[in-house]
């Protein structure tokens, strides 16, 4: 039976995704294998006695070996089980600590409800930009956006998210600086409170982005067929259209997963600057307060977003292939 | 029929280019640089001075602690004081020393293990090639700003700490620029002349590959630059980079974020968070503005007249 | 070869093109003419650097990036194209100018089946409807005569090989019944084999049609096969025009006959019995796809040996075997008797020593960033330790053999013409003083008159220092003149060796006589004559 190569690398491609995942989750998990000393006594505090750190220690599963634990963390993790967070143990032995998961759950919803805000209003805007620059090489227009852009993609986002601040809320109070949203925030009144986030994310993402689609249009104008299709006489809207279009689906869908990976990064930031309730300032939290629990699970879901993003940007490089639709 | 009217070897002339001493080169690029590249230039000498004579440049200590928390602008205090009465213009020149001189170490380090790691890829090919190229798709699997979190959370985070665990991860991208500029020079012809000759690994290394990729490197040299010094500039305004006492622009914002409130009333207080803000952002500007110069000049792509 | 001869189809006067490089205009076309009647057609020929591809692109008012269209009138029927807006110029390309490029594989879109692109210009400028198109391109497909002309279109261009490809750019020209066609070099990429069938098929779609044509190359022989007439440019500008049959027979610049010169070197083919390496045997593969099977090939002490073929012949891969880059699986390599270590890293600094390579593409060669002098010195001070002064001497002595002076010295590759280049690499080889130089289409990428002389060169090398060649070409006249010994090779197998003598008198085996005979010959005429046995050594081959 002979698979049509389009599914063929497919499913090879996300074989490799899913070794990539495991590789990482190794990469994660052997983070704490590193820990310096007792970190135990630390996490519980000094006038924590014997036993009740030897319990901690046991829950933990630390006098396991190591192989043993990373299976049944990887298991865990595969059922929904993150294990508990860190903060909440008292010295006294009292445990009011919470499971990882009650603790994501709804950060991870309010990072998403941003992302996917930023990334309905950037994506579109920015590969027309792109799209456009890249067809009036040169033209005013060009390089007004080019050296605008590069300001922009230099620039941290914390200084984008302030100069906001300060022009749209501390000296114009349109809008909130501080993006107080909760679960039952109303979903208007959550957009109204999420717009100077979202703007922030969605300027540097913008600029990267149609940067990389610029680049990438001009090469692919540059190809042979392309100059065979002018030298037909073709309009210049019949070459774009139909000659280069069909051809840029790869490039371009690369340089849009590249950059909503970038996106992931970016709302930690953002997050921290406006005090968003999501999952980035919760790891920062966290990090500050060495509650590793929580970082190993919010550093796992945010390199799995990212290979997932990669893997689905691989995807449809290889499902737009005319070489790979139409084998030999 | 013969070929020859006085034709000799000597007089075969093509397409050759004219020649001209490296220096020559260099100030015909410089004269037709864009204002932007010229603009950048100036900009980025002008913090190096700052960086390498803060001492003798900034008019307070940098930890030195004055009775006036929280002074306005003007005065003694250029820029005014921060929460524990630092003055914050001696603040931004030592943060320029710390800042850069950390940014700049770490590259290099980048460079070091990224490019080392990379040219014996392409060199040896084969089983090496592929297993390190695996371990640098893992370790870029995870977002580096994440990495640099959860390494920072286990190791501490201290100058030492920093500067190895983003050399480390921003490695990975120089590997793969390395490796992918290398590969293009190893398939040359003149490299396997030289494997044909019996050349040793290290001698092929650094006689004919480095010395044809260098134009690419020092691009990315500045990109690196750049994007470590975000790197750390963030991480620091997360609280989880440089520590305070020392003085670093990153922190330096988060410390005096809270001032921004008060723009309404006074404005030149609520831009004091801006200022190391601004440092950072114009650096960052200033280099990509140059490398973007630099590799329109080297990748000879020329646009339409 | 036409019905109208009388009205004048294009007539380009005074054109100035030029191009931007280094920071400068240059100039590449320098003020040339040029006239073509309806159902002519016209061959450009010139080296490289010449100016025809671009004055060709400038007959259709195109000028590529980089390039413009400074002065000059261009007038296609009635109309000074200079003075056109882009968009009437559109109308006419694809429509009535129609331009076949030298890479099919580059100008095929990948992403859209041969039929659609081949009817897109006539349906889009409103010539014909699309079912009408299609009919017509499967007719033009047969008269092409590709295989399976009802269907073929409907494949994509990778699906298809190099020859067809570019007789179906032609279909696609062709399509829109245009008045003018350019050809720019469309056969310089193909093996000699699958060149004769294509340059028959296009002259039968100009005849057929009465299409007028410009036909560019640097080949000789196949411009004598298309052109009525022919024009010579040097450095963008005329030398000479004439019809074929004049221009053949009583060319009247010097600077024509040196190109119509066919190897002036003549050389009878010796064997010898004491053999300097011998190949045997062998059998090699990249992974798991066989490129030599049981290949054995002597080479006599100071002897040449060429070892001709097209391309997957296998050739360049004995060579690769030899040098120790590819270890065959099976037989063995003696050299001097002796058998030599499979791999590279196995043999000694003497072994390698002793046998040196010189590349086809000089550019590559080289390292840029090297001078001539460190490019030669190294392989002096590497094999024989001398250093210093003793090196420099020794330097100098090799650019006296390779006919430099000591100027070259302190040159960089990207300051060098081609010939001077390709004699560096020479140089180098002959700095490990080796016994064996294996050259690898070492003239392939040279024009005419440079290819002369470096022969010239490694012949009177070969007479004064006794070293022993493999020359690796698929160019026969070269093989004709240089050879003591030939081995023709085809899909990795050794179909004949021996002398050139026997080789190049019949009888041959059937892939060796469907060679010789696809090679072109300077005479009018040629192709009409040949291209019908053709067909029968073709099926003789099986």
């Amino acid at each position: 039976m002979t698979v049509h190569p389009v599914i063929r690398t497919v499913l090879q491609r996300l074989a490799l995704g899913v070794m990539t995942l495991f590789f990482v989750s190794l990469v994660i998990f052997s983070g704490v294998e590193m820990l310096p000393g007792d970190f135990t006594q630390a996490v519980l505090g000094q006038q924590a006695t014997e036993e009740t750190v030897a319990a901690f220690r046991r829950e933990l599963g630390l006098d396991q070996p190591s192989y043993v634990r990373y299976f049944n963390w990887v298991g865990g993790v595969i059922t929904g089980d993150f294990g508990t967070s860190f903060s909440g143990r008292a010295s006294s032995g009292v445990d009011r600590s919470r499971d990882v998961v009650d603790l994501i759950g709804p950060r991870l919803w309010n990072t998403m409800f941003l992302a996917s805000m930023t990334a309905l209003v950037a994506v579109p805007l920015a590969l027309f930009l792109g799209i456009t620059a890249a067809l009036y090489r040169n033209s005013i227009y060009d390089r007004v956006v080019n050296a605008t852009t590069l300001a922009t993609i230099s620039t941290p986002e914390f200084f984008v998210a302030y100069i906001l601040i300060l022009f749209l809320a501390a000296l114009n109070p349109i809008f909130p600086s501080l993006a107080n949203i909760s679960p039952d925030t109303a979903l208007g009144e959550r957009i109204y409170r999420s717009t100077l986030p979202a703007m922030t994310l969605s300027l540097v993402i913008i600029a990267h982005m149609m940067r990389m689609t610029r680049a990438a249009i001009i090469n692919l104008l540059a190809s042979p067929y392309i100059e065979m299709a002018r030298l037909k006489g073709l309009s210049s809207s019949r070459v774009i259209l139909y000659h280069a279009l069909p051809n840029a689906w790869a490039p371009i869908v690369n340089v849009v997963a590249f950059n909503l990976a970038y996106l992931v990064v970016g709302v930690v930031v953002v997050e921290v600057v406006f005090v968003y309730p999501g999952i980035g300032q919760l790891m920062v939290d966290a990090v500050t307060s060495r509650d590793i629990p929580v970082v190993q699970a919010c550093a796992l879901i945010f390199a799995a977003t990212y290979i997932v993003l990669n893997l689905l940007a691989d995807i449809i490089s290889i499902v737009t292939n005319p070489r790979l639709l139409h084998p030999r | 029929m013969s070929t020859s009217e006085g034709y000799t070897a000597k007089d075969e002339v093509g397409q050759v280019r004219v020649r001209r001493t490296w220096a020559q080169r260099t100030w015909i690029d410089l004269k037709k640089a864009p204002p932007t590249a010229w603009l950048g230039m100036i900009v980025i000498t002008a913090y190096l001075i700052v960086a390498l004579f803060a001492p003798l440049i900034a008019p307070y200590g940098e930890a030195e602690i004055t009775p006036n928390s929280y002074a306005p602008w003007g005065g003694d205090h250029m820029f005014g004081t921060d929460q524990i009465g630092r003055d914050i213009l001696s603040r931004l020149i030592f943060g320029a020393r710390n800042t850069i001189g950390i940014a700049l170490a770490t590259t290099f380090l980048a460079f070091l293990i990224g490019g080392g790691f990379a040219l014996v890829a392409a060199i040896s090919r084969g089983w090496t090639d592929q297993f390190l190229s695996r371990v640098v798709d893992v370790l870029m699997a995870i977002p580096s700003l994440i990495f640099a979190l959860m390494l920072l959370s286990i190791f501490g985070s201290n100058v030492t700490s920093l500067i190895v665990i983003i050399a480390v991860l921003d490695s990975t991208r120089v590997f793969r620029l390395t490796r992918a500029v290398a590969m293009n020079v190893v398939v040359m012809e003149y490299v396997e002349a030289a494997k044909l000759r019996g050349e040793g690994l290290g001698w092929i290394m650094r006689r004919e590959i480095l010395p044809n990729i260098m134009p690419p490197l020092v691009a990315e040299f500045g990109l690196r630059f750049s994007f470590v010094f975000l790197t750390i500039a963030a991480l620091s305004f997360l609280g989880v980079g440089i520590q305070p006492p020392t003085a670093d622009w990153g922190s330096m914002v988060r410390e005096n974020a809270s001032l921004i409130q008060f723009a309404q009333f006074d404005l030149r207080a609520g831009i004091t968070p801006l200022l190391p803000a601004s440092a950072i952002a114009i650096l960052t500007i200033a280099v990509n503005f140059v490398v973007d110069w630099f590799l329109m000049k080297t990748s000879g792509l020329h646009d339409e007249h | 070869m036409s019905t109208d001869k009388n009205d004048v189809l294009l007539n380009i006067k005074d054109m100035v093109i030029d191009g931007f490089s280094d920071e400068k205009w240059h100039e590449i076309i320098k003020g040339v003419d040029l006239t073509l009647k309806k159902g002519e057609v016209l061959g450009l020929i010139g080296e490289s650097g010449a100016g025809k591809s671009t004055l060709g692109l400038a007959a259709m008012g195109f000028a590529r990036p980089g390039c413009r269209l400074t002065s000059g009138e261009i007038w296609f029927d009635g109309v000074d194209l200079m003075k056109q807006s882009e968009s009437a110029k559109q109308k006419l390309r694809g429509a009535r100018i129609a331009y076949v490029a030298q890479s099919a594989a580059a100008a095929f879109n990948p992403a859209h089946t041969l039929m659609d692109q081949t009817i897109e210009a006539g349906v889009r400028h409103g010539l014909v409807t699309a079912d009408e198109a299609r009919e017509d391109a499967k007719k033009l497909f047969a008269a092409m005569d590709l295989p399976d002309p009802n269907n073929i279109g409907d494949r994509y261009p990778h699906q298809v090989s190099g020859g067809q490809l570019q007789r179906a750019m032609t279909a696609m020209a062709m399509a829109s019944r245009p008045d003018l066609i350019i050809f720019d070099e469309p056969t310089t990429a193909l093996d000699v084999t699958t060149q004769v069938n294509v340059l028959a098929a296009m002259r039968n779609a100009v005849e057929q049609f009465g299409t007028a044509a410009i036909y560019i190359t640097h080949d000789l022989a196949v411009v004598a096969q298309m052109a009525d007439r022919i024009k010579v440019l040097r450095y963008g500008v005329e030398v000479e025009e004439a019809d074929t049959q004049t221009m053949l027979s009583d060319p009247k610049e010097a600077y024509t006959r040196s190109l119509w010169s066919v190897r002036s070197i003549e050389k009878e083919g010796h064997s010898v019995d004491d053999k300097i390496l011998e190949i045997k045997g062998i059998t090699a593969a990249y992974g798991k796809i066989p490129v030599l099977k049981n290949v054995s090939i002597p080479v006599s002490r100071g002897k040449t040996v060429s070892i001709v073929g097209e391309s997957g012949s296998g050739k360049s891969t004995a060579a690769r075997v030899i040098t120790g880059l590819l270890p065959q699986m099976e037989g063995e390599v003696l050299f001097n008797g002796k058998p030599l270590p499979l791999r590279l890293k196995d043999r000694s600094r003497d072994q390698l020593q002793r046998i040196q390579m010189i590349y086809q593409s000089a550019d590559t060669a080289m390292n840029p960033r090297q001078t001539v002098g460190e490019i030669i010195g190294r392989p002096v001070e590497f094999y024989t330790g001398k250093s210093g002064k003793a090196a420099q001497l020794r330097v100098k002595e090799l650019l006296e053999m390779i006919e430099l002076d000591e100027s070259f010295l302190d040159r960089y590759p990207g300051e060098l013409s081609g010939g001077q280049k390709q004699r560096i690499c020479i140089a180098r080889a002959l700095a490990a003083e080796p016994e064996l130089i294996i050259c690898d289409e070492v003239t392939s990428a040279l024009d005419q008159i440079v290819q002369e002389g470096i022969l010239k060169l490694l012949m009177n090398l070969q007479e004064t220092l006794g070293v022993s060649y493999i020359f690796i070409t698929h160019d026969i006249a070269t093989v004709r003149a240089i050879s003591d010994e030939v081995v023709v090779m085809y899909q990795g197998e050794v179909i004949e060796q021996g002398s050139k003598e026997e080789i190049f008198q019949p009888p041959h085996p059937a892939y060796t006589e469907l060679l010789l005979a696809s090679v072109p010959e300077m005479e009018v005429g040629w192709l009409e004559r040949t291209i019908d046995t053709l067909g029968e050594k073709r099926a003789a081959m099986g």
